[in-house]
């Protein structure tokens, strides 16, 4: 619509003015569309670093399930390819990764959600523009300052009660990433309690119930939606968590459910390879694409399923 | 029947009011206790990293390269290469996510590219890290043959932090009132002029706090640098973008996996180095959303 106006000469002004303008927008219009073209671009980035995920993991995935049936990769019990003899049983990694996502839900998304139920119902202003900030700052510690401290603190406290515990266990992994994902599951949850309307909560106390039966009865009830899908999106933040595990849950891949044990998550072998010096094209280093590949897939279906979940439960009002 | 039917997915209160509200009084400590609980331990972790690393701080910390003796270790490397690949990082990520940002808010048409576009983008914000260092291997170090050097870091940093910077972007380009593009529009401009004149200085302000918590975000990247070969001993600072280098939080990572208590101590002052860059930019990021929130 600017170009339509910009290319109509004004009214009342002379020949050559009008042309000049003409001649004007001409080249306007070539550089509105050359900067539209730009920008597409910078949006297309994007599409592109997903179809290079995408294309290297499975390309070089292709090189590995070449040598190894993906039967075995999936099904296997036992993880040693960094040593003969070499077995690529994927189960002990993955199990390794859901002992430590289990063991930060079990603290995460109790404390997450009771959080975000104090910070949107009960908080007064004061504490809440306090709590906030806090909260955002244990978003943003670096994910190896979780390690370190789950290696030189929550360790020793964990061997102080149970002795036997190894130097590196899954529990005191599973802790500092729960701890790491509270702010995500309290501040998604508490605009889920927001984005419930005022009208239900009134409905509730008119009919003589509490605070505290609006909020359990109604309230929550009402932004479950919500709720669920942030617990997913932290769940698959958990498994995707690297330097923490790496540095506090060991790199024992073995079939576990004792977090007091040592164990290897998916990600955590994949840093360990690209530590050592794994010759490029061998078998031993296309098993981190392979690793990769399922680890991508399983915390993009979660997100996936999280976005569904929020679309086609989610209580629509008015 | 009927009645039946009508109560049956009913609740029915407890008829003792005070029990009732005890059990609401009980409800909120609980949910304060476990607010609080975010709060202590962030407290605890800062508190016993200040104890163990607070010794090590030193002008000679900053200034001394590894070393095998953790007495006369520093993070000089590190600190150059953070700061080296940060500024790299944001040359890269800054017009690619502000144009995407400008793209999908100011021209993308509603159709089946721009809902792909804007779904993918909020997928790869979920994409662990360590994902996109398996990508930054691949294609940077290797098809590209960037090697194991700060573009090859800095263009795997950009990439992961892209989503943020665009989302970020978004919201700022947004909040500039529509009459604003109107009145542009409206004298003869074109749209890019409206959107160079007066769009994006209103939006600025928005667009530069979130591309700072999108760069403090990359300051504390380990993972993808670690698969991109990021070295964890160096004892020389990068010169030029093709060089080798490491980065504060590999360094503290290298630090804090070995045994010996003489490195833990190390780790735990490199982290007050790292937490104290991050807080200053979060800092800025906040002041700088203050300042834009009384203009409007």
């Amino acid at each position: 619509m600017a170009e339509a106006v910009a290319a109509s000469p004004a009214p009342g002004a002379g020949e050559p003015v009008g042309a000049s303008t003409l001649a004007l927008s001409r080249a306007r219009r070539w550089r509105e569309r050359g900067i539209r073209g730009a920008l597409l671009a910078c949006g297309l980035v994007s599409i592109l670093t997903t179809v290079g995920i995408v294309a290297v993991l499975v390309w070089e995935s292709i090189g590995f399930f070449r040598e190894v049936s993906p039967w075995e990769f999936l099904t296997g019990t036992q993880w040693t390819p960094l040593f003969k003899p070499q077995h690529f049983g994927v189960l002990p990694l993955v199990c390794g990764s859901l002992l430590v996502a289990v063991g930060a839900s079990l603290i995460a998304l109790p404390v997450g959600l009771a959080s975000a139920i104090y910070l949107a119902e009960y908080a007064p202003e004061r504490v809440r523009k306090t709590l906030k900030p806090v909260l955002e700052i244990l978003a943003g510690i670096p994910t190896v300052v979780y390690g370190y401290f789950a290696l030189t603190f929550i360790t020793p406290v964990i061997r102080e009660v149970f002795p036997s515990t190894g130097v590196f266990n899954a529990a005191s992994a599973a802790i500092v990433v729960g701890v790491m994902i509270i702010p995500m599951v309290a501040s998604l949850s508490e605009d889920a309690l927001y984005a419930v309307p005022r009208h239900l909560r009134e409905a509730s106390y008119g009919l003589g119930a509490t605070k505290y039966e609006t909020i359990t009865r109604v309230v929550v009830p009402a932004a479950l939606s919500g709720i669920i899908a942030s617990f997913i999106l932290a769940i698959s933040r958990a498994i995707g968590e690297t330097m923490a595990v790496t540095l506090a849950a060991g790199a024992t891949p073995k079939l576990t459910v004792n977090p007091l044990e040592s164990i290897q998550t998916m990600t955590a072998y994949i840093v360990q390879v690209s530590l050592g010096d794994t010759p490029f094209g061998t078998i031993e280093y296309k098993t981190i694409f392979a690793v990769g590949l399922l680890l991508f897939m399983i915390t993009l279906a979660m997100n996936i399923l999280s976005r569904i979940i929020l679309r086609r439960f989610r209580e629509v009002y008015e | 029947m009927s009645a039946d039917a009508a109560t049956a997915g009913a609740v029915e209160f407890d008829v003792r009011l005070p029990r009732r509200r005890l059990w609401g009084h009980v409800f909120v400590w609980v949910c304060f206790a476990a607010t609080s609980l975010a709060v202590l331990l962030l407290a605890v972790l800062l508190i016993d990293i200040l104890r163990q690393g607070a010794g090590r701080l030193s002008l000679g910390f900053l200034d001394s390269f590894p070393s095998r003796f953790p007495e006369r270790a520093g993070i000089k490397s590190a600190l150059y290469g953070t700061v080296w690949t940060v500024g790299f990082t944001g040359l890269l990520s800054f017009p690619l996510g502000v144009g995407a940002a400008i793209y999908l808010e100011e021209y993308a048409p509603r159709n089946l590219l721009t809902r792909v576009i804007q779904t993918n983008i909020a997928n790869l914000a979920g994409v662990p890290s360590i994902v996109y260092g398996v990508l930054g291997l691949a294609v940077f170090v290797r098809a590209m043959a960037l090697g194991r050097s700060v573009v090859a870091g800095a263009a795997t940093l950009a990439l992961l932090i892209l989503p943020v910077v665009i989302i970020s972007s978004q919201e700022a380009i947004r909040a500039v009132p529509p009459s604003i593009r109107e009145a542009g529009l409206g004298v003869g401009a074109t749209q890019w002029q409206t959107l160079q004149r007066l769009v994006l200085p209103i939006a600025f302000p928005g667009i530069l706090t979130g591309m700072i918590l999108a760069l403090s975000r990359a300051i504390g990247e380990t993972a993808p640098l670690i698969m991109i070969g990021a070295l964890t001993f160096i004892a020389f600072t990068p010169n030029t973008p093709l060089d080798e280098f490491t980065v504060l939080p590999i360094q503290i990572f290298n630090w804090a996996a070995r045994p010996q208590a003489g490195f833990h101590e190390l780790a735990a002052a490199g982290i007050i180095v790292l937490l104290a860059a991050l807080l200053s930019m979060n800092a800025l990021a906040i002041i700088l959303r203050n300042k834009l929130r009384k203009q409007i």
